[in-house]
């Protein structure tokens, strides 16, 4: 009827702080979503009902190369549901005018043996959890709905995090690459402080470049997910950049360590997850460009976990 | 559909709400977006990245909400609360600030500047190189989709002005997106100008690249604390020592989400300078954070590969650090390590080819880094103990004697500590290399120094002989005055006056051929300030003036600034000079100062100009005194008029010199002079009467002739008297109107009442010409102010007459009221002769008639305020001066009492007093008659 002056929010208590407007504080296993429902209408507002719902769901999708190879099995990749249920919040009746606060609370229960993973947003898997409102109205008005996300972290693994560092050394002769008789020269020694990382801290390391012929260009830090979809029939697996850091610009003085430092990014990182319907891993690459834009990249599997 | 009735409730959404953009809908649009820029490959570098900052960024702007949110803003309380935490670093810390001009001013270039601004999306040069043609297309195509967002402007052919107007406008867009929420924005301006201190070409210009583009990221610094601590001053400000516990949750989320932005920044340069710009606002995270911080943004700079760029990402770090965390040295000792240990990048290959395609010398690329270095030892020395100065010493000279670091290192370091290892220091001159620095230069650094401190006393010699050993081999003469200036001052604290010469001789040596101290003046020019204050200025200046100082100051031939030279010695001469002399060498070379100043005098000069040569000169004329050789001062005065004709002040002066040079010669004779005193004074009186004449100024002459015609009397000279004082009225009619006083035309007949009233009061001791008849002055004086044209419907003839009768009632007493030693005056020439009693009775009818034919005309003329005043005044010169024993005068006084009170003009206090005066006379002996008078007198009652 007049849609325009009806506002329906939805206010989870429990999400003290935003996260780039998305929203923030990440819930954890066998905690609580609370919060408040907001209505402000200018006017009483005659309802059907009003329900809320959470829901938890993992998408996963093909990367477009994958599609063809696995036409027959791309049917079976639908949607799994972690988590679901819905309450009703008040029955058919009035709002008055104003500002309406119904404040609610769910608990995280999983269904049956399933888990909860941490929220990811990542380009063929994705793991999200929203609450959704709804008010049902007469036929002639519109229903109306809201939804907002909120973000899922997992309880710290009990396990400490016992940092394993990592050296590495490359020269032309450490490449798997055709062309490596035709490379110029160089040494570059290195060491990264863990490759399995704390998911809030830094990746950490150094980079020394001993010596070149050909002067260097950059050096970078990329950040790759790796993202695998599958079941017993076959599985796709996809390598996408979730970042990429610049930590040498130009050529950098030899023999002096360059320090590694990248913050994991929010949101596109979760800890390593490994199910059996897909996998979330990731890596990161040293990448050093030389002058002539020769690329020379070194990969570090990373094991991510949270503590 | 749902949809669009979720928009149209957002829009009208009006309360604000932390959680309101978290709606589903927003997130897939942006999951999309990502989705689309994502490269499927990983190995190659040159892909574009998906970037997690601008598709987070992508959207409504959740901090602008936050801004929103942040209770009614206090940036002036963040402001007052910034400057008073830059204090704590002190106020002996010279400022970036400060450094900032000097920079700008020193670092120019006449080639042409480009800027390049990526707008929106983040990739980098890489790409843009990579793939020519495409990639060129692809922007264009983007510029035309999107304007605003993701353009490419790129801005060729900007001169060194356009660069700079540019790089402001983008602080003021900087300053406005922020200011309309557009936080984003406001980052990828702030990202985008930090790109371009990565890009070195037209390299002389780098420097002061760095000071604008560093402004705008202290204004982001700025914008982002303020906002952060805005955030946190509800409800009441945050104290300035607040602690991490005082700071709430959104604050430190917001705060949060900008670290976590810039640590997604792709390049390293922007990344670097954007965290080092907000740095301050660790201290709402962590208290320890900037500790920690410091030393991994430090690391972090090792990995540009630039030395130049890394230098001045160096600075900027530093100077961050001493503003936010001044306790934090470690870090910058880390910096300046760090900075050594790459030291021999700027020998490399990379930065060589790039100075021979930018054709820059090596030496000047070398002078591009000293403000990044010197600043950086300057926040290491600030406060520094000894040790660590010894310590940072030592390592640049394992780094075998670096000329660009030891230029620093002199530059920055306390000048004492410098001053005391001057000789250590003068060896490690010794030893760089010629090629990279040039020596004078360090030099230069090391005269500064020694300019503020005083070396050790046994090495001051050596000290001098060694450097200007090698600055006086300098061949260009500008490099050599700029290093040579230097020393002169040290010179002339420690040395005498051969010292002194011998390297004037030598600076007039170097700057003679070629004429080339045209090019050097300003420097010049200071040599010489520098050299005088010194506190044997005398001792030295004087000295050295006959042999060197006359020749050096031939070299300046440029009329103007050889005029500015002679205005600052006569200023310190003046300033210094304390004793007067008579020391020939001086008094030559100050004439030949002042006359080169006077000599600049022309037709075009400004009066202000003239003015301060004037006293400058007349402050000369001042401290010259020849003892008891009057007649040697004479001359003296004589040879100056000759010399400073052109300005009237001077002359001026020197009248009243030769005035005072005859009152001291009447003082010294007991004011009996001998045939040759009474000769000289006439010679002086003489000395004025034709000098008088050269003035322009009207009031200066006729002042000047009654002040010389006093003078003449005192010493006896009748006849000389007797003509200024006859030159004085003859040109009473010359007086105009009006004349100029500062600047303003006002009438002049106030100043001539003042001057024909201390004429009079002369005129009582003048005795008559015996060739001319009797009151010949007082008569002349009178004509003249009967015939002088006076302003219409004024009193000031009349004024005149009233106060001649004073004079003339004086003159007809039997003793006058003064006299002077050894003049008789017409008292005892006339001895109160009937006759001269008579024609002073005569003329006093005269004037009496006159004044009352006037107040006729002013009763008929309805000016009768002006009548009362007059009546009033002439009764009190009646009351004062005349016999009131005559009926007639006393019946004249009583009418003149009551016209004055006719109108009721007149002052009620003043004639209450009055009456109280001839009652309280009425007392006295002698009196009596005045009573009867009294009873005449009525107060009229104001109606």
């Amino acid at each position: 009827m007049f849609s325009g002056s009806f506002i329906l929010q939805i206010v989870s208590e429990t999400s003290e702080s935003k996260y780039l407007g998305l929203f923030n504080k990440a819930r954890q296993k066998n905690e609580t979503v609370a919060g408040v429902i907001l209505l402000i209408c200018k006017e009483a507002l005659q309802h059907h009902g009003i329900s809320l719902s959470m829901e938890g769901v993992v998408n996963l999708q093909l990367s477009s190369k994958s599609v063809g190879v696995f036409e027959a099995f791309y049917n079976s990749v639908k949607p799994i549901q972690l988590i679901s249920s819905n309450i009703e919040v008040a029955k058919a009746g009035k709002i008055p005018g104003g500002k309406t606060e119904i404040p609610f609370e769910f608990p995280l229960h999983t269904k049956g043996n399933k888990v909860l993973y941490e929220t990811y947003h990542g380009v063929f898997v994705n793991i999200q959890y929203s609450l959704r409102c709804d008010m049902k109205r007469s036929l002639l008005a519109k229903d109306l709905s809201r939804s907002c996300e909120f973000i899922v972290h997992c309880q710290p693994q009990k396990s400490k995090v016992i940092p394993t560092p990592v050296n590495f050394t490359i020269t032309p002769d450490t490449l798997q690459s055709r062309e490596k008789n035709s490379l110029p020269k160089f040494l570059i020694r290195g060491h990264l402080d863990a490759t399995n990382c704390v998911i809030s801290l830094p990746l950490t390391g150094e980079v020394v470049v001993e010596n070149s012929d050909v002067p260097i260009k950059s050096i970078e830090l990329q950040l790759v997910r790796v993202e695998t979809c599958g079941c017993a029939e076959g599985y796709a697996r996809d390598a996408t950049e979730i970042q990429n850091i610049q930590i040498a610009e130009g050529d950098v003085c030899h023999g002096l360590a360059i320090p590694i430092y990248m913050i994991f990014p929010r949101l596109f990182t979760c800890p390593t997850l490994e199910t059996t319907n897909f996998k979330v891993e990731f890596e990161v690459n040293v990448v050093v460009v030389l002058h002539d834009d020769h690329l020379i990249t070194e990969n570090f599997p990373l094991k991510l976990c949270r503590l | 559909n749902q949809r669009c009735g979720l928009e149209a409730a957002l829009v009208d959404f009006g309360d604000y709400h932390p959680l309101k953009p978290i709606m589903v809908t927003d997130t897939k649009t942006r999951r999309g977006t990502r989705k689309g820029s994502t490269s499927s490959s990983s190995s190659s570098s040159s892909s574009a990245p998906p970037d997690p900052l601008s598709s987070m960024l992508d959207g409504t702007d959740p901090l602008s909400m936050f801004a929103a949110a942040s209770a009614s803003e206090t940036p002036d309380l963040g402001r007052r609360k910034r400057e008073k935490e830059e204090e704590a670093v002190g106020p002996d810390f010279e400022p970036w600030s400060l450094k900032r001009g000097e920079i700008l001013a020193r670092f120019t270039t006449t080639e042409k500047l480009s800027i390049n601004l990526f707008m929106g999306s983040d990739r980098g040069k890489a790409t843009s190189q990579g793939s020519a043609v495409s990639e060129k297309v692809r922007t264009r195509l983007e510029e035309l989709d999107d304007l605003e967002e993701g353009s490419q402007r790129e801005l060729l052919n900007l001169s060194q002005q356009d660069y700079a107007n540019r790089i402001e406008e983008l602080n003021q867009s900087l300053k406005e997106a922020w200011s309309s929420d557009q936080k984003v924005k406001a980052l990828k301006i702030v990202i985008q100008c930090s790109k371009l201190l990565s890009d070195t070409s037209v390299i002389q210009f780098y420097p002061s690249k760095f000071v604008l583009i560093t402004d705008i990221l202290d204004t982001f610094g700025r914008l982002v604390y303020d906002r952060i601590w805005t955030m946190c001053s509800d409800p009441r400000p945050l104290p300035d020592n607040f602690t991490v516990e005082d700071v709430n949750d959104t604050a430190k989320e917001t705060c949060l989400n900008w670290f976590y932005k810039i640590a997604s920044i792709r390049e390293l340069l922007p990344r670097l300078y954007v965290e080092a710009a907000i740095l301050k606002c660790n201290r709402f995270l962590n208290k320890s954070a900037i500790q920690e911080t410091l030393p991994r943004l430090t690391a972090m700079i090792r990995g540009i590969g630039d030395p130049l760029v890394a230098a001045y990402a160096r600075a900027y770090l530093c100077r961050v650090g001493m503003e936010v965390a001044p306790h934090l040295k470690d870090s910058l000792n880390r910096n300046f390590f760090d900075l050594l240990g790459t030291f021999r990048q700027i020998s490399s290959e990379n930065v060589r080819a790039q100075l021979v395609l930018q054709m820059v010398e090596m030496p000047e690329y070398l002078t591009l880094y000293s403000p990044a270095i010197s600043w950086i030892l300057q926040c290491i020395a600030y406060r520094a103990p000894e040790s660590l100065l010894t310590e940072m010493m030592e390592r640049c000279k394992k780094l075998g004697n670096n000329a660009l670091l030891l230029n620093s290192v002199m530059r920055a370091f306390r000048p004492e500590f410098v001053a005391a290892r001057a000789t250590d220091f003068i060896g490690m001159i010794k030893d760089c290399d010629e090629a990279g620095f040039p020596k004078h230069l360090l030099f230069g650094s090391l005269g500064r120094s020694l300019a503020s401190a005083d070396p050790p006393e046994s090495e001051r010699l050596t000290i001098l002989n060694e450097a200007w050993k090698v600055i006086t081999k300098v061949r260009s003469p500008q490099d050599y005055i700029n290093c040579a200036e230097i020393w002169v001052e040290f010179t002339c604290r420690h040395f005498t006056k051969r010292e002194v010469n011998t390297i004037l001789a030598d600076i007039i040596k170097h700057m003679t051929p070629d004429r080339a101290f045209e090019d050097a003046y300003p420097q010049l020019q200071t040599v010489i300030p520098v050299q005088s204050v010194e506190l044997h200025f005398q001792f030295l200046l004087f000295s050295v003036l006959q042999e060197r100082f006359l020749p050096f100051l031939d070299m300046f031939q440029k009329d103007s600034v050889r005029v500015e030279v002679c205005k600052s010695i006569m200023e310190v001469f003046i300033k210094h000079q304390v004793e007067l002399t008579r020391d020939p060498v001086i008094l030559n070379a100050m004439l030949h100062i002042c006359k080169t100043m006077h000599d600049s005098v022309n037709a075009l000069t400004l009066e202000d100009e003239k003015r301060s040569l004037a006293l400058l000169i007349i402050g000369f004329i001042r401290m010259v005194s020849f003892g008891r050789d009057f007649e040697q001062q004479l001359s003296f005065c004589v040879e100056a008029r000759a010399t400073f004709c052109n300005l009237e002040p001077v002359l001026v002066q020197l009248i009243h010199t030769v005035n005072q040079l005859a009152m001291e010669t009447r003082r010294v004779m007991r004011g009996n002079h001998s045939r040759k005193t009474a000769a000289f004074v006439r010679a002086c009186a003489a000395y004025s009467f034709i000098t008088i004449p050269s003035l322009s100024s009207i009031f200066s002459r006729l002042s000047l002739y009654l002040l010389s015609g006093q003078v003449a009397l005192a010493n006896q000279c009748l006849s000389q008297a007797d003509a200024f004082l006859k030159a004085a009225v003859s040109i009473l009619p010359e007086v105009p109107r009006s004349i100029s006083v500062e600047g303003k035309l006002r009438s002049s007949e106030s100043f001539l009442l003042d001057f024909i009233n201390s004429f009079l009061a002369t005129l009582l001791v003048i005795p008559d010409h015996p060739e001319h008849g009797v009151l010949y002055l007082v008569r002349g004086l009178l004509n003249m102010v009967q015939d002088y044209t006076w302003e219409d419907n004024s009193d000031a003839k009349v004024r005149v007459y009233i106060s001649a009768l004073p004079l003339l009632a004086a003159m007809s007493q039997e003793t006058y009221l003064y006299s002077i030693p050894k003049v008789d005056s017409n008292e005892t020439l006339y001895g109160g002769d009937p006759k001269f009693l008579s024609e002073i009775n005569k003329l006093c009818e005269t004037l009496i008639g006159q004044i009352l034919d006037h107040l006729k005309t002013l009763g008929r003329d309805e000016s009768t305020r002006r009548q009362g005043a007059l009546a009033f005044s002439l009764f009190g010169v009646l009351l004062a001066h005349s016999d009131l024993r005559n009926n007639k005068l006393s019946q004249l006084a009583v009418n003149l009492w009551n016209l004055s009170h006719k109108h009721g003009y007149c002052e009620t206090r003043t004639s209450v007093r009055t009456l109280e005066f001839i009652k309280h006379q009425t007392q006295q002996p002698d009196m009596a008659h005045l009573s009867d008078m009294v009873q005449r007198l009525t107060l009229q009652s104001r109606t």
